[in-house]
């Protein structure tokens, strides 16, 4: 299934400190989210390491990505022994219950036939896993995409149709472990039986162990995912998707698609839960009754939170801010921003969707009150910045030089963040999210008020 | 914290075995040439430097990372532009830690990634322009003191010409331009990518600047990168010892100091397995003999500036030299004194690199620890058994692929430092030239030498055999520390160091001492979860 994200031309200029990585990079991370599932790069190997050690020292947890090692004779002859050859490797090593197989631009360039390939294989010997497929040449998007595709290709291979059933199907977008273990908390409270893909909650952020498991507990399993095409609904979560990779449920099995924002701030995140009220209540119309709906420990955290905003107003209001990440990320993150009144005057991502500036319109952010800059590099972001002058940055840690040059604090959002601790457990979504972005962004401007005033302040 | 036996287990014989065993039939064979117990008289012959089997998760990379990552990408006022899609150029951004000293209105790009980003149309059409206008870019905004191009997989099969290219821009920006053809399909991991570097840098930019060197003790440092500030550590040494440093092949080194350093009287190389071919390819041309040091533990780098100083025979130097020494190993014991009683009878596992499982022997040893098991990640046979077994490697395809230059005697510029004779009345009284007995020498007898190790062989080699501490890299890091042995990578350091020379041996032998003493690990298991007695 190939989803029509907008991929750069040519004309686009070589990017210097690139705001982007590739496509392999971002299914590998969804595969990390299907119970039992060993990566699988077709290609050179030198990706799979590279993809391994760039998500390992963000997530600073285990993360097994095999290669098929093409030698300079696969490539000029093909992968198809290597392929054979690593499965059946793999299947010795780990006893996978599913491979997911993703491309490089190698393989890609060469024209490679992988999913007539993994045909024969799988046809040879029917007792391997399954194998799911994506083609994911990093000169053809990104990360981002990467992972769309790569959600969208497990549903294409696993999911079928049948009698409805109770549950929801979630598509939470590339967040973060502590954003997935929260979205389940949020959609459970709704007594909604979930259906969440991908889920690398546990995979991505596990604990230490007396016995070490070579493949990490957690993730959905392949037999949940066969469900999804009897799911009451699929909410893809995700304001630049279009239509996103749970379309291809409502066409093939009629799953109803109800597509939200990010729930990050407190209009997106009653956005969010308004739609899960309306499927727990069994009902596609939106209801008056919410209250009774809601459950009450989500309305004391928005309680809370909308308290903060009074409380911190005065230290937010009427700075300007910067935000860099992935589209969905960066827009809702504006969105939140502009909600406590923080001037978004540059929403930046290293991807290329055409709809972050409609998607920010969407949120109620004044049309040309906003830069957009998408298949952006953080040297062009950078020149942006300095003539724009926010107070703060929002973004990963490949922001910091840029702030750190200007003076000016950065709170860490989304992927990658190398240089602290903790990326899988930031959350950013639903009320509690918000709430720790709020504090935390409240009390970046305060440290950099006292940091930078000649009196030095200890009461704020 | 308990003691614990040195060897605890099943027999090196019996592991192997096992390990072996588990694989399926084809692939056994293969690893079994990779798996040795060690005897150090008489190191066997292992299989090294062969690609790595499909589906085996292998800790190396590819020849793009060895060539553009490790050796070119250090030289700080170059820009290095990575040809290709995003993807590698991005990985290659500041994730090794070689660190560069900035000021003296010297340039430093190392905070910069260059990429000429290539997408669809330009796989389809050739990215040849593209790359050109990259250059002109890079040129216009930061006026490097020259460029470097980088190939990735995508380049060699479009046929793009990094090099016709770097003809072109040379002319053009007038700065020298220059390619490699370091695509990632290369060879069998990084390693050939270092061959690749070490040719391009000799052919484009060594033996460009004949300024003389007009110093009595000048030398070469090959095969440093400057992790964690280890060049910076060295470059003290060297101060304090009256030594100068021409150039540093790469850590911490301007592309200037490159050109000119074969106007050094010597070269002493770190890392053998990256550097090898620029040493032999210097003396060869240049007249500039080498030998291996090793700056990595206390007592090693006083034997490193001991031959130094040997070399230059020079009665003033030996008297400095050996002053530096008794100052800094002052210093140094008291450190290595307490930390031994503590670590004394530990155990240690290393695999990682093509020199520093090796290198890193040398301070576990000054505290007292044994290392029990060890390999490298993309060594040859002459790392692990010797230089003497250069003759009897074989060269297989992935090999044959990688240019080997044929350097003769430079016309004007062959000044021999040493004479055959006095190489020759060295070598008689105990000398060594070009020399390297390889890691198998040092390891004791019964211990575990596995090559290229994977994933999978790692697990079970922890599982069964709980190190005390396992030396490695990211990758690895979290599945150790998962299994509740302490993890220390010596690709990054963990983001500490230097390790190198005096201070680096103080800081290392510290930080072990923290690593295996920390009882975090302890708390695992909740004491509801824990068995009464």
């Amino acid at each position: 299934m190939s989803l029509p994200i907008a991929t750069p031309s040519s004309k686009r200029p070589a990017a210097t400190n690139s705001c982007r990585v590739c496509a392999p990079l971002g299914s590998v991370l969804a595969f990390r989210g299907l119970r039992g599932c060993m990566p699988l790069i077709h290609g050179s190997q030198g990706c799979a390491t590279y993809i391994r050690r760039y998500l390992i020292s963000h997530f600073r947890e285990p993360m097994d990505v095999a290669s098929t090692s093409f030698d300079e004779s696969a490539t000029i002859f093909g992968g198809q022994s290597n392929l054979a050859a690593a499965i059946k490797n793999l299947v010795t090593q780990y006893r996978p219950e599913v491979i997911g197989v993703c491309t490089t631009c190698l393989a890609e360039t060469i024209g490679e036939d992988t999913e007539g390939i993994l045909r024969e294989i799988t046809t040879e010997d029917p007792s391997l896993p399954p194998i799911i497929h994506v083609a994911t040449p990093s000169f053809k998007g990104c990360q981002y995409r990467g992972f769309h595709e790569t959600v969208a290709a497990v549903l294409n291979t696993v999911a079928k149709g049948g009698k409805p059933m109770s549950h929801v199907n979630l598509l939470p977008g590339p967040v973060s472990p502590a954003d997935l273990r929260h979205l389940r908390e949020i959609v459970e409270a709704f007594n909604l039986p979930l259906l969440m893909l991908p889920d690398y909650s546990e995979t991505l952020d596990g604990p230490s162990l007396a016995t070490y498991a070579p493949i990490p507990e957690g993730g959905v399993s392949l037999a949940e995912v066969a469900d999804a095409g009897r799911a009451t609904a699929t909410l893809q979560l995700g304001a630049t998707l279009e239509p996103g990779p749970g379309a291809g449920l409502q066409r093939d099995f009629g799953v109803p698609l109800v597509k939200a924002g990010l729930p990050i701030g407190v209009r997106a995140t009653d956005a969010v839960l308004d739609s899960l009220a309306a499927l727990a209540r069994g009902s596609a119309s939106r209801s008056s009754d919410l209250d009774s709906v809601v459950p009450s420990w989500l309305s004391a955290e928005r309680g809370r939170l909308v308290d903060a905003y009074v409380d911190g107003h005065k230290y937010v209001s009427g700075k300007r801010v910067a935000v860099v990440g992935d589209p969905d990320l960066a827009v809702a993150v504006a969105g939140f921003c502009a909600e406590i009144g923080l001037i978004p005057v540059l929403v930046a991502s290293g991807a290329l969707t055409h709809r972050m500036a409609s998607s920010l319109e969407a949120l109620g952010l004044a049309p040309g009150a906003f830069e957009v800059m998408e298949d952006a590099d953080y040297d062009s972001i950078q020149r942006r910045v300095v003539e724009l002058k926010p107070d703060l940055v929002l973004g990963p840690s490949k922001a910091y030089p840029m702030t750190r040059a200007l003076g000016i604090p950065l709170v860490r959002i989304g992927f990658p963040v190398h240089d602290r601790i903790g990326a899988g457990r930031i959350l950013h979504l639903g009320y509690r999210g918000t709430q720790r972005l709020f504090d935390e962004v409240a009390n970046a401007l305060l440290t950099h008020q006292q940091d930078s005033s000649e009196m030095g302040y200890a009461y704020q | 914290m308990s003691e614990r036996e040195p060897h605890t287990g099943p027999s090196p014989e019996a592991f192997r075995e096992e390990i072996v065993k588990s694989y399926s039939g084809k692939v056994a064979k293969k690893r079994a040439k990779h798996i040795l117990v060690n005897d150090p008289e008489v190191p066997a012959e292992i299989e090294a430097n062969v690609r790595t089997i499909p589906g085996i998760i292998s800790q190396r990379g590819c020849c793009y990372a060895g060539c553009k990552g490790v050796v070119m990408g250090p030289i700080k006022d170059m820009v290095h532009i990575v040809h290709g899609p995003i993807g590698c150029s991005y990985y290659a951004w500041l994730s090794r830690r070689n660190q560069a000293a900035t000021g003296d209105g010297v340039a430093n790009f190392i905070h910069y990634a260059f990429s000429t980003d290539m997408q669809e149309e330009d796989i389809v059409f050739g990215g040849e322009k593209k790359l050109a206008q990259a250059c002109r870019e890079a040129y216009a905004a930061f006026q490097p003191t020259a460029i470097g191009l980088y190939a990735t997989c995508p380049v060699g099969l479009i046929g793009d010409d990094v090099h016709a290219v770097a003809r072109q821009m040379s002319e053009e920006l007038g700065i020298n331009v220059f390619g490699f053809s370091c695509e990632g399909y290369k060879g069998v991991s990084q390693s050939a990518g270092h061959h690749i570097a070490n040719n391009g840098l000799f052919k484009n930019v060594v033996g460009l600047d004949d300024t003389p060197v007009d110093h009595p003790f000048s030398i070469n440092l090959l095969g440093e990168y400057n992790i964690g500030g280890d060049a910076f550590e060295i470059e003290r040494i060297l101060d304090l010892c009256g030594i100068h440093l021409v150039a540093t092949f790469s850590g911490n080194v301007k592309y200037g100091d490159i050109a000119s350093s074969h106007n050094a009287k010597l070269n002493v190389v770190m890392c053998h397995r990256s550097i090898n071919y620029m040493a032999e390819m210097m003396e060869k041309k240049f007249g500039i003999p080498w030998f291996k040091v090793n700056f990595i533990g206390a007592d090693s780098t006083a034997k490193s500036l001991r031959k130094i100083a040997e070399y230059f025979g020079d009665a003033e130097l030996t008297a400095r030299v050996e002053a530096v020494i008794a100052d800094e190993l002052a210093k140094v014991a008291a450190v290595r004194a307490d930390v031994a009683s503590r670590l004394s009878g530990k155990t240690a596992m290393l695999f990682v690199g093509g020199s520093r499982a090796h290198h890193y022997q040398d301070l576990f040893n000054e505290v007292g620890m044994t290392s029990v098991a060890a390999g490298y990640e993309f060594a040859h046979r002459d790392d692990y058994e010797g230089r003497r077994v250069l003759p009897s490697i074989k060269v297989d395809a992935d090999s044959r692929n990688i240019e080997e230059l044929h350097i003769g005697p430079d016309d004007t510029r062959f000044t021999p430092r040493r004479t055959p004779e006095e190489i020759e009345t060295a070598e008689k009284k105990g000398f060594a030239w070009r020399d390297y007995d390889g890691m198998m020498a040092q390891m004791k007898k019964g211990t575990l030498v596995i090559d290229d190790i994977s994933h999978f062989e790692m697990e079970k080699l922890i599982a069964v055999y709980k190190p005390d501490i396992f030396c490695s890299g990211v990758k690895d890091k979290y599945v150790v520390e998962k299994m509740g042995v302490p993890c220390k990578q010596l690709h990054s350091y963990d983001y500490g160091g230097p390790y190198a020379g005096f201070i680096g041996a103080s800081n290392f032998y510290q930080e072990i001492d923290r690593m295996i003493g920390k009882r975090i690990t302890r708390l695992i298991t909740p004491p509801w979860k824990q068995q009464t007695a």
